[in-house]
Parts: structure tokens; sequence; C-alpha cells
């Protein structure tokens, strides 16, 4: 098993979202998360990725390492990746510098040679072509000044020169035009293989018209409340969450429905 | 309490700091070298000012954050000439941002021909020292040594006049436009002893004249040494002045400066400057836009770490209609490093169309790091726009954790942002080469501090 969450707790303060978390992903597989707001779906991805803002209890094991043990920067070696719902502009890193930084240290570390700078920008040309990304953005500042679809892009620039095992997508869908959704479907459907996983986090069914999950799971009030194929993704689509885990649900009642 | 103080004083052990008299006899009578008369007498004139003013304390509102004990606690002693002998060319080469420049290089405040690099400028333009044009009489040049001390003074200014060697003297007549920066560079070296010195340099641009400037202040490592510098910049009508200065001193040094600028009509002067060096340093700026819509750019990057005091203080008189001042002073403070912005802005009566602006952003790296800031402003006059800002904070940790998320190891992200914040005064640097010159010396301190490699560009 790639990915093995167990009874996975998160809370800030006395604040718990996440209120016991399990879930399997194997190899090749990709995993659909959705849920109303407020559910913990992206907590969840922000506590993979190793966000340090939360209590932590329960285990997750990234084949079959432990990996709430490791720091941000390891689990990126170990070829975990989190596409971000809000990636940060920071201003005074340049795109390029910062890519290749990220790729030569998470290469040091699998024990490949690094790159240098021809490579790199070869590498780099490549993959921009693949997310239809103009070569000007890579001497900008770090998502500084980019619109939200060019943000989105840049993540899946990201993922797909960094090459993932375990690629986790936060509402990467959200606020892009059906362009810029092929696009983005585009990137992460050409990273697709036998020996990646992708746990994709959407509010919208349409995203899972390109990239076809294998499995479909409903978040609510911190916990799976529902996991099925990639019909279940239509039949909340047509319902919304509302039917869904009544229990656990009570307590959040003001996100009920909240999703188109 | 009083008794043993009296005891400590009686004994004349450490902690018993010096006044300016005393120092003085220590440091002996002003140089009675060939020139002009009314140089001994500003020199007589200004001993006595400093001796009966006293040294600054930290009662006095602009010398409040600076601890003078530690340096007036050095047993200094005064400069010999000719120790430019133990200099190596090799040094001066690592201090020099263009080899094709024209470059004064003074040793303790005394000019080192045999170091320096004097190509023809461009006729009628003077680069060279002020000792010389002073032993050819200096005329002209009694109002400069008459007035730093006049207005808003402590006792350094004026022993910068009364002990003063030498400098560098820049003279643009008028519409003359030098586009290469003139560099020039003071390097503190003491074998033995320590010693202080007292450059005094003096640019003065005519109506319609063009130039940039470099001063870089260096010191050999391990000396014990004080730098006690006065530029002087006077800019007439339409000229412009670009300065630029490198405060990079041996960090058991110390560096007290004054850069006095006077801007006539339409004047543009700009000043950049990195502090990295020094155990105290206190760079301090002063600004007087006499001139009807004359502007100045005022910016500047301290970097005080290990247990390094950088004191800003900046005075920016609007004293003309229609001026324009921009002040962009970014600190970073990491280990137990003290940085201070002290910015004052006056607007005087009859000022009217003023547009002023100070910003000043700091980062604090460390828990014991420390920063004050205290922007002032004071307006005497109606129809002026002034805006003022102050910010002190740690580096952003979602940039952190994004950077982190991506591979990127904590340290070097950690420098990556920090060299971000610090980019921003070093972009507005026009020249590729000096740009180059102070993004390797902010890249080394980072990256020495951080363990990351490369330049971050």
């Amino acid at each position: 098993m790639m990915l093995k969450i167990d009874n996975l707790h998160a809370q800030i303060g006395d604040n718990e979202i996440l209120r016991g978390v399990n879930l399997e992903v194997a190899a090749g597989e990709v995993h659909a998360i959705m849920g109303p707001n407020g559910s913990g779906k992206s907590t969840l991805a922000n506590v993979l990725a190793g966000h340090e803002a939360y209590g932590i209890t329960g285990t997750v094991r990234f084949e079959d390492e432990d990996l709430l043990a490791l720091s941000p920067e390891d689990r990126a070696a170990a070829g975990l990746f989190l596409a971000f719902q809000h990636p940060v502009e920071i201003p005074g890193v340049g795109n390029l510098y910062f890519l290749r930084m990220a790729l030569n240290s998470v290469r040091r570390r699998r024990g490949l040679e690094e790159l240098d700078v021809m490579g790199f920008l070869a590498l780099a040309r490549e993959r921009m072509k693949l997310v239809e990304m103009d070569e000007s953005f890579m001497s900008r500042s770090v998502n500084e000044g980019f619109s939200g679809g060019e943000k989105k892009r840049n993540e899946i620039l990201q993922m797909t020169i960094l090459e993932p095992k375990l690629a986790i997508l936060d509402e990467t869908d959200s606020g892009l035009d059906i362009d810029a959704l092929r696009i983005v479907a585009g990137g992460v459907n050409a990273l697709r293989g036998p020996d990646r996983a992708m746990v994709v986090i959407t509010h919208h069914q349409r995203l899972l018209d390109y990239i076809v999950p294998d499995q479909v799971h409903v978040m609510a009030g911190g916990r799976i409340a529902r996991s099925g194929d990639k019909r279940l993704a239509l039949e909340l689509e047509e319902h919304g969450y509302a039917d869904l885990g009544q229990e656990s649900m009570s307590d959040r009642s003001t996100s009920v429905g909240a999703t188109p | 309490m009083t008794t043993v103080t009296s005891t400590v004083t009686s004994t004349g052990r450490t902690g018993a700091i010096p006044t300016v008299a005393e120092l003085l006899s220590r440091l002996g009578l002003p140089p009675s070298g060939p020139g002009p008369s009314w140089l001994t007498q500003a020199r007589h004139g200004s001993t006595e000012w400093a001796t009966m003013r006293g040294f600054p304390t930290l009662k006095d509102e602009d010398w409040k954050y600076t601890r003078l004990g530690p340096l007036l606690d050095v047993p200094f002693e005064r400069a010999e000439a000719g120790a430019g002998h133990r200099i190596s060319p090799a040094t001066v080469e690592a201090l020099t941002i263009d080899a094709e420049s024209t470059r004064l290089v003074f040793i303790n405040g005394f000019f080192a021909p045999e170091l320096s690099s004097m190509a023809e400028v461009l006729d009628g333009v003077t680069v060279t020292n002020l000792a010389s044009v002073l032993a050819e009489g200096g005329t002209g040049l009694e109002p400069f040594f008459s007035h730093p001390f006049a207005e808003f003074d402590h006792a350094f200014t004026a022993l910068n006049t009364c002990l003063f060697e030498d400098g560098a003297f820049i003279h643009l007549p008028a519409g003359a436009l030098v586009t290469a920066p003139i560099e020039l560079v003071f390097l503190s070296e003491a074998h033995g002893s320590p010693v202080v010195s007292n450059p005094h340099s003096l640019i003065l641009a005519s109506p319609g004249s063009r130039v940039a400037v470099v001063e870089t202040y260096a010191g050999t490592t391990g000396a014990i040494t004080c730098t006690n510098a006065v530029t002087q910049v006077v800019l007439g009508e339409g000229a412009q002045v670009e300065h630029y200065k490198i405060q990079d001193e041996t960090d058991t040094g110390f560096h007290l400066a004054l850069l006095d600028v006077r801007q006539g009509p339409e004047s543009r002067f700009s000043s950049g400057s990195v502090a990295l060096g020094s155990k105290i340093a206190r760079n301090e700026v002063r600004v007087r836009l006499e001139g009807e819509g004359a502007e100045a750019a005022i910016d500047s990057l301290y970097l005080p770490c290990a247990d390094q005091h950088h004191d800003n203080p900046i005075l920016i008189e609007h004293a003309a209609p229609r001026c324009t001042s921009r002040q962009l002073y970014k600190g970073i403070a990491d280990e137990c490093g003290h940085g201070v912005f002290n910015g004052h802005i006056i607007v005087w009566p009859g000022a009217e169309g003023t547009d002023a602006s100070q910003t000043n952003k700091n980062l604090l790296l460390s828990d014991h790091a420390e920063i004050d800031t205290r922007p002032r402003l004071e307006i005497f006059t109606d129809d002026v726009k002034c805006t003022h800002g102050a910010a002190v904070g740690a580096l952003d940790e979602e940039a952190l954790f994004y950077l982190r998320s991506r591979g990127v190891p904590y340290e070097k992200a950690r420098a990556l942002l920090t060299y971000a914040f610090a980019r921003e005064v070093m972009d507005l640097i026009p020249f590729a080469s000096l740009r180059a010159h102070v993004d390797t010396l902010i890249a080394g301190r980072l990256v020495a501090e951080e363990g990351a490699g490369g330049t971050p560009r």
C-alpha cells in the first residue's frame, strides 16, 4: 500500500478538525475526495504535506515509512507532492531558481545526480509546454502577480517537474475555466502510471470527467463518511451532501449543501 | 552607588569614559601641515566646540539607541601615515567593483596613491585627494569646514573636522557628465594598537553635472579600528549624484559616518547603502533640500548579526517648495544583532508641495535580535504629502512551508526568503557590476549563516 492513513486526528488549539480519518491508496490509483466546506479536506492535505500548525495523533505510512516523523522537505524527497489550494506569493524569489533548487534538493536526496542549468532548462521548457505556460513566467517571482489560473498551472508545472509518487491536488480545479481545467487535467494525466498515485480533492464532479478516479470518498465532519466508485461522484452532483453522515454533519450544519 | 563610581574613576581603570579633552590629548594635536589658515582656525574652533559639548550620551535624542561605552573604552591612537605598504594590492582588488574604474584608496584616512587608480575621468573634472587641494590653498572650500557642526550636531563630526588628514575630493564643472562610477575605498588597518581615522570627503557637483560615487569601507580582519567619516555632497541646479556605500568593516571595528547632502533646485540625489560590518556602526544621513523641485531617494539595507549594532539616523529637511524625498530602509537582524532606524523628516515653512515618504521594514531572524524603529515627521507647512510606515516581522511561515513542501531544506528556504527580502533594495542599483558585487556580499553573508549554496538569483 502506498499510503495508509489510520485513525488520523488533527487539531488547532481546541478545535479538532480531523476526527479519525482512515484511508488507503494503492500505487496506480486515483482517489477523489469530495465533501462540503469545512469538512477537513484541505486540513488532511496540509497534514500529509507536513504543515506544522496542527496537533496530530494517529498514523500515516507512506511506502512503509512513518510519514508523520518526516519534515516537509523529507516528505517531498520521499515522493509526496501537494498542489496547494491557495499557492502563496513569494516576492523576490525567482520561479526558475526556486524550482531548480527544489528539484536538485529532491534529486540529491533520492541519490540522483543534480541537473545543471542547461539540463534543468530543457526539462522545464518541455514541461511548460505540457501545461501551456509561457516561458516569461519562469523569470518572475514565485506566483507573484499570477492570476488564479496561472497559480494553479504553476502548481501542476512543479508537479510534473518534481515527478512525485503521490500527488495530492487540493481544489486545483476551483476557479478554472474549461480550457484551464483541460490543461491542468492534461498535466495530471501525463503523470499517471502504475507506480504513482493521486488524491484529488475537488468540489466539482466535472474535474472527474477529465481525471477519472478509481475511488471516490466523501469527507464530512473530519472523517471519511462514505466511499465508493466514480458513480458516487455523479450521485453527489445530483443530490448534494445532505443525505450523508447525519451524525457527523450535525455539528457543521451551516456548511451542509454549501457546494453548488 | 556614588561611592562605587568615584572609586572606579579614581583608579582610572576601564569603565571610566574619557572626555573629549582627554581623548584629544591622547590622540595629539591636529596636524599642522601645509594648509590654509582658515582650516587651522576651523580645527581650533571645532576642538573647542567638541570639548565644550562633550560626547553624546543615551540622553541625546539621536543617540539614545547607541551605547558609546564600548567604543570610548578603547585606547585608540591616531593613525600614522604610510600604512599602505602593509596592504597588498590583492586586498584592494577584492574591494574593487570595476577594474577599469577611477579609484582612490585611503588607508586609515591617508591617501595611498600606489594603491589607487587615477584614470583620466573627463576634461575639467577633478578627482583627487582633499589634502592635495588644501595644500594648494583650498580656495572656496572654507564653508565646508564651518557648517557641518553648526546645526543638529555632535562631537564626532566636530572631531572629524579637527582631526581629518585626508579624504576624496571630487569636483564637477557645470554640465560635466561622468558615466562610470568613481570608487572610493577606505581601508582600516591596525598593526598593534587600536587606531582611529577621520576621512573627510567632498563631492561637489556644479549645475547640470552628473556623477556616481561608491564609498567602500572595509577593515583588515581582527584589527581594532574606528572610522569617523564625513562625506559632504553639494548639488547645484539640475545636478545629479548617485551615491553608494558599502560598510563592510571588520567586526572588531567601529564605524561612525555622516553623509551630509545639500541640494539645489531640480537636483537629484540618490543613495544606496549596505551595512554588513562593524561591532558598532552608526550611519547618519542628512539631506537638505534647499532648491525648488529637488529630489532625494535614500535606500539602505542593514544586516546586524552576532552582537553587531547598526544605527541609522536620517534627517531629511524640506526647505524649499515642491521637493520630493523617498526613504526605503530595510533591516535584517539575526542572532543578537541590533538594528535601529531613526528617521526624521522636517518640512519647513514655505516648503509647500512637499512629497515625502519614509518606509522602514525589518526582518527579525532570531528571538535574541532586536529592532528599534522610530519614524518621525515634523510638518510646518500646509499642502504637503507625507507618508511613513514601519514594520518589524519574522519570515512568512506559509512561504517557508511552501518552499519546504517542494523539497527545499529548511535552512535554504530561510536563506532564500531572507535574500528575497533584501533584494528590493539591491534591485534599485542601476549598475550591473555594482549590483553583482553587493549581491555577492549579501548572499555570502546569508549563505555563510545558513549553510546554503549558490547565489539565489
